[in-house]
């Protein structure tokens, strides 16, 4: 796990603190305000749980905590990294070094293997393939899936999926997890699955966690669960 | 660096695995540039059949003589006294019978097609005893040679597959008098295999051309006697004579022509180089298009945008030289050693020839199907990179 300044947290414990943040989209001529001025602080070790109604912006919110987009006004930093002063470039490499993504539809690819889509993440350090070869069997083995490391996306099932998804995010060993409705997908068991495995790389690994879900199942799994409404975050779900 | 590398590679990798996913466009693609490539080299494969044709390889020392003024053979004259002086000057090689120069006569007779039945020029030359000894490496392949003082001519074999009329023992007319075909001939260097031969004196009062010739053929002591020889002549105050390397009259000759056809085929070559350009950068749009969310992925990952730049483009390539390599083959196995004729421009003879699928032509194939590859290849790839990721995630 890596120091404060490079990803870690500060001083107080905080790992992600956005500032002020709005995010606006143009469609046409159109303005579309999904974010206003809000603020979120997340300590690490936190297992968050990010609800709301569709088209809230929990993916947008999301995604620039991630460093897969920018905000129009506000700051985000993770640990003592100030995100918007980063160039494309070197968002890119910090991505890759400490935030792990799990999607809804997985995003795996298709063409890989369990293990070389496991493997994806660890190109982009400088380890050797045998170290690589290693991480992965780790990875496999704590998402319980060891047994299906050749197996191509299409023969596994959407829970097993996933759990791929999962061993690719944690592979690298980023500071931060971020899954976007990581259930969303699943079936109740499958669901459980996940949701165990989540809790248990929070309480066991120590991962911070931000977790979209429309869940209350899912949340309920959570430390600490926030609602976004109108581009503003409360703690309480709206009436 | 090297893990800069497994990062062009996994990305180019999964890039080409899709390809199967995608086989109708790629194949467009590669039957585009297959069709460019066969083209292109097919046209080509003409003009340097046709350069061979009209080129000599081999020792560099046979040396043609022709009056001051003229460019070509037939616009050339020279006197019998003129050509007995050239015949003694220094430098020319000797033969058991004496120096070994041939005074020689030159016209064009018309003769069908054999592909079309339409009349074309044949050139008919009149030679002297020392001709074939000149030229070297001349074989009567079938029949035998023309008797000195007959009206018998041997034809060269490219002349004798182009035109009707000319197989062995067949009978030509030429103004008042008939020739009988007594020999095929294959060799001669240069044009030779294109023309009909026969005794100069006896072609002399056929044309009426009394005691005078168009042209002398030398062949030197060595390649190097060429500039006392051509001194010797050119110093002559008897004389009013130019005189050049066989090798150097027929390059000069072939220049017009080949620069002709390669001007063609360029042309042609570029308009269905645009057409598989546009062909490949569909493939390579819709690629993109197809796996936006895959290359979203990958960036959302960390991959930086020049292995997807650089994996989009070898994904093009590849397919390019796919399709250059299919129409290379298509190009050699049709194409090479196919027979043909065409006009020389400047003497409006025919000359047959072989069309000829050279290794150089090959290469530049290649290197057409690669820059229509990496062209089509950049935009897409480009676009590609410039994919904002976390809208690009949103795809289904
Ligand atoms: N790139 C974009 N361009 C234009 N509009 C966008 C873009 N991204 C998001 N939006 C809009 O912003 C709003 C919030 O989208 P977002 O995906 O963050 O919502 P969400 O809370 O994740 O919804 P869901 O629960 O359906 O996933 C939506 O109205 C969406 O249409
Ligand atoms: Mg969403």
């Amino acid at each position: 796990m890596s120091n404060s300044g490079e990803g870690g947290p500060g001083a107080n414990g905080i790992l992600v603190r956005v500032d002020g943040v709005d995010r606006t989209f143009h469609r046409g001529a159109e303005e579309i305000h999904v974010l206003d001025g809000l603020d979120l602080e997340v300590p690490q070790g936190e297992f968050l749980a990010l609800m709301g109604p569709s088209g809230s912006g929990k993916t947008t919110l999301l995604n620039l905590i991630g460093g897969l987009d920018r905000p129009t006004r506000g700051s985000v930093a993770i640990g003592g990294d100030r995100l918007e002063s980063m160039s494309a470039r070197r968002l890119a490499a910090w991505r890759a070094r400490h935030v792990g993504l799990v999607f809804q539809f997985y995003n795996l690819l298709p063409v890989l293997s369990a293990a070389r889509n496991v493997e994806l993440p660890l190109l982009l350090t400088h380890m050797s393939g045998a170290e690589r070869r290693r991480h992965v069997a780790v990875a496999l083995e704590v998402v319980g899936l060891s047994h299906r490391a050749n197996h191509y996306p299409r023969t596994l099932s959407g829970g097993e999926q996933q759990r791929v998804g999962i061993a690719r995010a944690i592979v690298s060993d980023p500071t931060l997890l971020l899954c976007d409705e990581p259930t969303g997908d699943l079936d109740r068991k499958a669901g459980d699955e996940i949701l165990d495995l989540l809790q248990a790389l929070n309480a066991q690994h120590g991962k911070t966690i931000i977790m979209v879900t429309h869940d209350p199942h899912a949340s309920a799994r959570a430390t600490r669960t926030v609602h976004l409404d109108k581009g503003q975050l409360s703690m309480e779900a709206p009436a | 660096m090297i893990n800069w590398l497994s990062q062009v590679a996994a990305v180019t990798l999964f890039n080409l695995r899709t390809i199967p996913q995608r086989r109708g466009a790629a194949l467009a693609a590669i039957v585009g540039i297959a069709g460019v490539v066969a083209v292109l080299v097919g046209v080509l494969s003409i003009a340097e059949g046709f350069r061979a044709a009209m080129t000599i390889t081999g020792p560099d020392d046979i040396a043609i003589v022709l009056r001051a003024s003229a460019d070509t053979e037939m616009t050339s004259g020279l006197s019998r006294e003129e050509t007995r002086l050239i015949a003694d000057a220094p430098g020319i090689a000797r033969g058991p019978e004496g120096p070994l120069a041939s005074a020689e006569l030159f016209v064009m007779i018309n003769l069908p097609k054999r592909s079309t039945g339409t009349d074309a020029n044949v050139p008919l030359r009149g030679v002297q005893r020392a001709a074939s000894a000149i030229r070297g490496d001349m074989t009567i392949v079938e029949g035998r040679n023309f008797e000195p003082g007959r009206n018998e001519v041997i034809v060269g074999a490219g002349a004798a597959r182009a035109f009707a009329g000319l197989d062995l023992g067949h009978t030509i007319k030429v103004g008042q008098s008939q020739w009988k075909v007594v020999g095929i001939f294959t060799g001669g260097g240069g044009a030779a295999e294109s023309e009909i031969w026969t005794d100069a004196a006896v072609l002399q009062p056929a044309y009426q051309r009394g005691d005078s010739f168009q042209s002398l053929y030398a062949r030197l002591e060595s390649p190097d006697s060429f500039a006392s020889f051509k001194d010797a002549l050119t110093t002559d105050p008897r004389l009013k004579v130019k005189v050049v390397r066989q090798r150097e009259f027929l390059a000069e000759q072939s220049t017009m022509i080949t620069s002709f056809i390669q001007t063609i085929g360029f042309f042609i070559a570029a308009l269905m180089a645009l057409g598989a350009l546009f062909g490949a950068l569909n493939t390579m749009y819709s690629a993109v298009a197809d796996r936006t969310r895959e290359i979203a992925t990958l960036r959302a990952l960390g991959f930086g945008a020049a292995p997807v730049i650089i994996s989009i483009m070898l994904e093009s390539l590849v397919l390019s030289l796919i399709g250059g390599a299919l129409g290379s083959a298509v190009a050699y196995f049709a194409f090479n050693g196919f027979t043909a004729s065409t006009i020389n421009w400047q003497t409006f003879s025919q000359i047959a020839f072989a069309f000829a699928v050279t290794p150089q032509l090959l290469v530049m194939a290649v290197v057409w199907a690669a820059v229509i590859g990496l062209v089509g290849g950049f935009f897409p790839a480009i676009r590609a990179a410039r994919l904002p990721i976390a809208s690009a995630l949103r795809e289904g």
